[in-house]
């Protein structure tokens, strides 16, 4: 099989992955899971506290998803940087020895 | 303490237990929040993350002398454990997590690496996001970092000793990888929470009960994506490959023949 068609057929099961849920769980919230956490823990043992703060926080969710963005795309952006590179240099080699 | 307020406290606790199996939209994330493990605890994942930090920077130190030409490859797979984290996908159980992404860098250049590579992301996270923090770092590199990337790694090496296809080695290695990161904060949270009836066990076992289930299909997608990228290196950067330790299984000093870029 081409190298494309297998990648786009496992892409495809990722995406179903990440679908499907949407669906069985309709009616849930599918908040983020670490303010739960910290819910959950002050209600497991209601004397806690948190004895350090972050030292900053995105103002707003807004900030917060530019900067998750951001993060995404540094890294998907040296990724395929990579990927393209080493593709190239293998297409240049197998020119070189033909 | 009297009896009564002892009983109330008791039911108190049931009712909350008893919401948390019932209702699995309280779903723990990887990442423990800043000042959410007492003193103690924080000081010990601390100071249990450092030997492997510090065997992590001379495994890179390492691979990046002997091999300078594999830099590349070594910030791709730190990228890759990047973009990964970013991502937050909803999971089956009405809540989103996150894969790690570190399952590819433990199988390309071993689990010490990434322990490197993964603090970075992490306090990236921390600073910027305020999503984990400073204070709990320690916990949270021991988990993502640590158990991860050596689970991943034991299961590759495992898998391929067994004779295993190569994508299903991948495969396992970086599922398990990540799932493992997750028992391992269940673990730290329940030794940190200890339930009032049950201990630590029973806190142990109540937040894995309740991961499992989210973190299985983000395991499965975390595994496949690793494979996806291992296919196209393997069309691609067959000779970088052939020169990594971790991956052909032989000694880094071993191998003479460099790779010409």
């Amino acid at each position: 099989m081409k190298l494309f068609t297998k990648n786009m057929i496992i892409l495809g099961f990722v995406v179903l992955l990440a679908v499907l849920p949407l669906y069985i769980a309709r009616d849930a919230e599918f908040g983020g899971a670490d303010g739960q956490a910290s819910e959950a823990i002050m209600e497991l043992n209601a004397d806690y506290t948190p004895w350090f703060e972050s030292f900053w926080e995105p103002p707003s969710g807004e900030i917060e998803s530019l900067l998750f963005a951001l993060q995404a795309a540094i890294g998907s952006g040296f990724v395929f940087y990579y990927l393209g590179y080493s593709k190239g240099k293998h297409a240049v080699n197998k020119s070189d020895q033909a | 303490m009297s009896l009564r307020k002892i009983k109330h406290i008791g039911l108190l606790i049931a009712y909350v237990m008893s919401i948390y199996i019932f209702i699995p939209d309280n779903v723990y994330a990887m990442h423990i929040m800043e000042g959410f493990l007492p003193f103690n605890w924080a000081a010990f994942w601390w100071i249990a993350m450092i030997p492997f930090v510090i065997a992590g920077v001379r495994s890179i130190k390492q691979t990046v002398t002997l091999y300078p030409n594999l830099k590349m490859l070594l910030g791709m797979a730190g990228a890759f454990a990047f973009v990964l984290s970013a991502l937050k996908i909803p999971s089956v159980t009405g809540s989103c997590s996150h894969p790690t992404g570190v399952g590819l860098g433990a199988i390309l250049f071993g689990p010490a690496a990434m322990t490197v590579l993964g603090m970075i992301v992490l306090i990236f996270q921390a600073l910027l996001l305020a999503h984990g923090g400073i204070t709990t770092l320690g916990a949270n590199t021991f988990s993502m970092g640590i158990v991860g990337p050596f689970v991943t790694y034991g299961v590759y090496k495992g898998l391929k000793k067994l004779g295993a296809p190569q994508w299903l080695s991948i495969f396992m290695a970086a599922s398990l990888g990540n799932l493992m990161t997750y028992v391992t904060t269940s673990i730290q949270l329940g030794l940190a929470f200890p339930a009032a009836s049950g201990g630590v066990s029973a806190a142990i076992l109540k937040f894995m009960g309740i991961f499992a289930v989210t973190q299985i299909p983000l395991a499965i997608s975390e595994g496949l994506l690793t494979v996806m990228v291992f296919n196209i290196l393997t069309v691609y950067s067959q000779r970088e490959l052939q020169v990594l330790t971790a991956f052909t299984g032989k000694a880094i000093t071993s191998i003479k023949r460099g790779v010409k870029a």
